[in-house]
């Protein structure tokens, strides 16, 4: 009995936690999502929500979203194949992995250095005698540095269900006589599905809700779902409006859990 | 066609990086429709010859032909072999059926010929009606026969058997001993395979090919190897063995432990120095005085069929024997032994020497009778 008791005491600390920082948070976010601007009880938020403006919104967002995920996963997936096949293949990984350890605004701060206008990026342009761009504030710089923020995220699981794969069953393929693309297509790519899946999660939710880098890389051009939240909050003051779309995009997230939910196959 | 052997290796090498070589100048025939076993402690190259003719990986000198024709570079899934893999390699994410079906997918055959053909595999490893099962939901022993489905129903010339009951218990390895000899009968096909188990060995195959370091050391039936080891290691690793040294003093009469016994070996130079095997189950336990050898007994061991008896004789040489007697621990026995059952081994004889004195020798007792 003491035992249940003591165990019971462990879970308190845990219980407060999500309490006050999980529960409490969303049960705000949802009540303020109800009132509008004047602070009354209404469900305009949800009406305005689905007008051409931010309807135009959400595409843009899930646009974006995909564009990185996508090209995430199509860098990703072979980067952490060849991974695999390296000798050292912790410390390769290690080396993906450290960008992702330095601040985010930092990095942010830095392709603001290489893609401006008398960055790098220019510089090599001009070098090569193609001239002087604008890189910055253009969709492809913000997708280009989203990328290269998330693209260790991607790589992390797809190696790790890469290297759990038996090569045995890589020579049983072979054996039965499937080439190398086909081996790849039946054995390999759906027995890593769960890596791919659990990459795109974690780089496509993120992404859906970016806002700083649209500030400062994609000079406002692009506006994602992640701004008007920002913008909602702290410029127009509509704390409402803001909370809608942070519940729709609660929603999507847990829709896309969902959908991408791993089922465990063991062998 | 028919003499043509299915797989030959011609003086095949094998070297990974700077390591000393797995394999060093192998030759061998492989006949069709014969069950096969390479024999040998681990790290002994009898995976890479496996592996060399299911083409995962390539000699580094020499040739390896099949049928006749030289396939040193032709890639595995080229060739007309199928492996049975040690721990199977089953696809996870395909049920039975579709396991099985992998190699008539590639060969895009139509649905109902790979129906049929599944089917039938399924029905000669006894596995019928386990066809929408997963992987996951079937026993050690029906992943086996599982993967050995998928091997034969794409029809090879010859099977690879990687030491596949390694992972099985005593009881249901026995088992599928039988089963395995009994399908490579029904099949008509060559199996290939790989142990270290030597009564998985004895029991199962037509030929032995025994390895040690990258060679081979003996190859021939199993009764022959048993019978007539050619040297020290082969002695060993078939069975257990007294091994002493001793004197061929002229043709039968052989001398070891200070004595002289009868023998049935001749050919030898005089007074060549020899190593004598005796097999354990060929002493008998007797008195003291009517006994060829007196040796103490030092420990018992009860082993189910027989007991198995540890003794010393007086020059400390260790004497094993199987018997279904007892004998008291510390007590003074005699051993007898009939003269067939002494094999004399010449000291580093090759295996084509070896052969060539077991062929003199057969000539002499023929024209002797």
């Amino acid at each position: 009995m003491e035992n249940k008791l003591t165990r019971s005491l462990y879970a308190v600390p845990y219980l407060l936690w999500i309490i006050l920082f999980v529960v409490a948070p969303i049960l705000l976010v949802l009540y303020y999502s109800f009132f509008n601007i004047e602070g009354q009880l209404s469900l305009s938020n949800y009406e305005k929500f689905f007008t051409p403006v931010y309807l135009k919104m959400i595409f843009s967002s899930f646009w974006y979203a995909f564009l990185i995920t996508a090209i995430s996963l199509a860098v990703a997936y072979p980067a952490a194949y060849l991974l695999t096949k390296t000798t050292h293949k912790q410390l390769w990984l290690l080396l993906i992995i450290t960008p992702s350890w330095i601040n985010l605004l930092l990095k942010a701060y830095a392709f603001l250095g290489i893609f401006g206008t008398y960055g790098a990026a220019n510089n090599f342009l001009e070098m090569v005698g193609i001239g002087s761009k604008q890189i910055l504030f253009t969709d492809f710089s913000f997708v280009f540095v989203s990328v290269y923020i998330f693209i260790p995220f991607m790589i992390l699981p797809i190696f790790n269900s890469l290297n759990d794969l038996n090569p045995t069953l890589l020579d049983a393929a072979n054996d039965l006589g499937a080439s190398r693309w086909t081996t790849f297509r039946r054995v390999i790519f759906p027995l890593t599905i769960d890596g791919v899946k659990s990459g795109c999660q974690v780089v496509f939710i993120p992404a859906l809700s970016l806002f700083m880098l649209t500030r400062l890389i994609a000079g406002n051009r692009v506006i994602t779902l992640g701004t008007a939240i920002e913008q909602h909050f702290l410029v127009t003051e509509d704390w409402g409006m803001g909370s809608m779309i942070s519940v729709f995009l609660m929603i999507t997230m847990v829709l896309i859990m969902m959908l991408t939910g791993s089922r465990k196959r063991g062998a | 066609m028919e003499n043509v052997p299915i797989i030959q290796f011609k003086h095949v090498t094998k070297l990974y990086d700077n390591d000393p070589p797995v394999l060093k100048d192998v030759s061998f025939e492989i006949e069709r429709g014969k069950f096969y076993t390479l024999l040998g402690p681990s790290g002994c190259g009898k995976t890479t010859i496996l592996r060399l003719i299911a083409g995962f990986t390539e000699a580094s000198e020499g040739e390896i032909l099949f049928n006749g024709n030289k396939i040193n570079h032709v890639p595995a899934n080229k060739r007309q072999v199928n492996t049975v893999f040690q721990d199977y390699a089953l696809f996870p994410h395909l049920n039975v059926f579709e396991n099985v079906a992998f190699g008539l997918r590639i060969k895009k055959m139509k649905a109902p010929a790979i129906e049929s053909k599944v089917k039938e595999a399924l029905n000669f490893v006894n596995l019928q009606g386990y066809e929408n099962r997963e992987i996951r939901e079937m026993s050690g022993g029906q992943r086996q026969r599982v993967a050995i489905a998928r091997a034969i129903v794409n029809e090879p010339e010859v099977i690879l058997l990687d030491e596949p009951l390694s992972a099985l218990d005593l009881k249901l390895r026995t088992e599928m001993q039988y089963e395995l000899r009994e399908l490579q009968r029904r099949l008509g096909i060559t199996f290939i395979f790989v142990t270290h188990d030597q009564e998985e060995a004895l029991a199962m195959s037509d030929e032995i090919f025994v390895l040690n370091k990258g060679k081979i050391q003996q190859s021939g039936t199993p009764i022959d190897i048993y019978d007539e080891p050619i040297n020290q290691f082969v002695a060993d690793f078939i069975g257990e063995s007294n091994i002493v040294k001793g004197k061929m003093i002229e043709d039968y009469l052989v001398e070891f432990v200070g004595r002289q016994f009868e023998c049935v070996d001749q050919g030898l130079d005089k007074n060549e120095p020899v190593e004598i095997v005796i097999r354990p189950e060929d002493l008998e336990i007797t008195s003291t005085e009517h006994g060829k050898l007196k040796v103490k007994v030092d420990s018992l061991l009860f082993r189910g069929v027989h007991y198995e008896i540890s003794c010393y004789d007086q020059d400390g040489n260790e004497w094993l024997v199987h018997s279904t007697k007892k004998a008291a621990v510390g007590t003074e026995i005699g051993l007898h032994f009939d003269p067939e059952a002494i094999h004399v081994m010449r000291l580093g004889e090759t295996e084509e020497e070896f052969d060539r004195r077991l062929e003199a020798y057969a000539d002499v007792d023929n024209d002797g009778e």
